[in-house]
């Protein structure tokens, strides 16, 4: 029995309970949470669309194994799965593109495998650098980005490796 | 713009690649495949996704990101002081940080965006050490609950989409620590 197996019905119960002791419209404010996770939904489903019809089509030709073939001496000894290795280039670039690779990932490898797991971990445990810092650093007119950059890039290099270590370290490698 | 050079590049790359490997046939029945397979992802995560949007929704109408915003002020009066001195400032950065834990995107970004504004005055458009340190702090994702991966997990049947939470706070800290550490080290050796 893992613990999120407690966790999210816990979960669930303490955050309706909390609520109704403070006099929150629990009902209205989950159904008005949903009504937003629709349109979330909305939102990024044209945009898997066309990612996922281009990641398809870039597994099917071979391209993305001569990505990972090329990449493989670097990512073992960094502890990273190569079949990863598409998902760690868009990764920082597009957070879409990154979701549709990780799903194609675990669609072929099958969500509760090795490879599967650590490209979920991956997703969960990074963001989209790239957009992000333009976002931030555009909105508050910095153009001299200084060291920004490759401390981020830093940080999602220990998180990629990170990832794999912490899939191995809780479900081994199967 | 940017999107589009990737899409085309993925795509053409697929088919030079393809003609040259003898996959080309594959390739276009594979592009079908991921069209259908995207709707198909979309609509089987639908209700995990929409059901963690709705207890995120209850958590913030009970105030649960207001508490959480107050735990980090201290934490965040320590690593960017400068900033923390402003009153607007450090709310705005509490608020971004509590809304990314919880993974309210929406939220956290105009928050963050008001902080680095803030902290950007007099900066003259370079950097200052606390700003590249908000924009760390931003691109290292901190999300206590992954919903839109754990909502993949199940639509692609999992056995337990939750079990991947330990691991992902585990990689999120060495993320964000490696982050924090790599600007501060960056910070004395960066002098202009």
């Amino acid at each position: 029995m893992d613990f999120s197996a407690y966790l999210i019905p816990l979960l669930l119960a303490f955050v309706a309970i909390f609520g109704v002791s403070r006099q929150v419209d629990v009902y209205s404010a989950l159904s008005q949470g949903a009504e937003e996770g629709l349109r979330i939904l909305l939102r990024i489903l044209p945009a898997l669309v066309g990612l996922l019809t281009a990641v398809h089509m870039l597994r099917a030709s071979g391209a993305t194994e001569v990505l990972e073939t090329a990449l493989a001496p670097i990512l073992t000894r960094l502890g990273i799965p190569p079949e990863t290795a598409a998902l760690l280039v868009i990764r920082p670039v597009s957070g879409s593109g990154a979701l549709a690779i990780g799903s194609e990932l675990m669609a072929a490898h099958g969500p509760d495998s090795y490879i599967g797991r650590v490209a979920a971990v991956m997703l969960g445990s990074t963001e989209t650098t790239f957009y992000t810092i333009a976002v931030y650093f555009g909105s508050a007119g910095i153009r001299r980005t200084r060291y920004a950059i490759p401390a981020a890039l830093a940080a999602d290099l220990a998180g990629f490796m990170a990832a794999a270590f912490a899939v191995r370290l809780f479900f081994g490698v199967s | 713009m940017a999107m589009a050079w990737i899409w085309t590049g993925m795509v053409v790359v697929s088919v030079v690649y393809g003609l040259y490997a003898g996959t080309i046939g594959a390739v276009g029945s594979a592009a079908m495949e991921g069209a259908a397979s995207a709707v198909e992802l979309c609509l089987s995560m639908a209700g995990v996704i929409c059901l963690w949007n709705g207890v995120m929704a209850i958590m913030k109408a009970c105030g649960l990101t207001e508490g959480l915003s107050r735990l980090f002020r201290p934490i965040l009066s320590r690593l960017l002081p400068r900033a923390c001195r402003d009153k607007e400032t450090l709310s705005a950065l509490s608020g971004n940080v509590s809304a990314n834990l919880l993974g309210l995107g929406n939220a956290a970004t105009p928050l963050g965006i008001t902080a680095a504004r803030r902290m950007a005055q007099g900066c003259e458009g370079r950097a200052s050490d606390e700003l590249c340190l908000l924009v760390v702090l931003n691109t290292a994702s901190i999300q206590l609950l992954p919903t839109t991966v754990a909502g993949v997990r199940s639509a692609l049947g999992a056995e337990s989409a939750f079990d991947i939470l330990p691991a992902v706070w585990l990689a999120s800290v060495i993320s964000v620590a490696v982050g924090l550490l790599t600007a501060r080290l960056l910070s004395r050796l960066w002098r202009s």
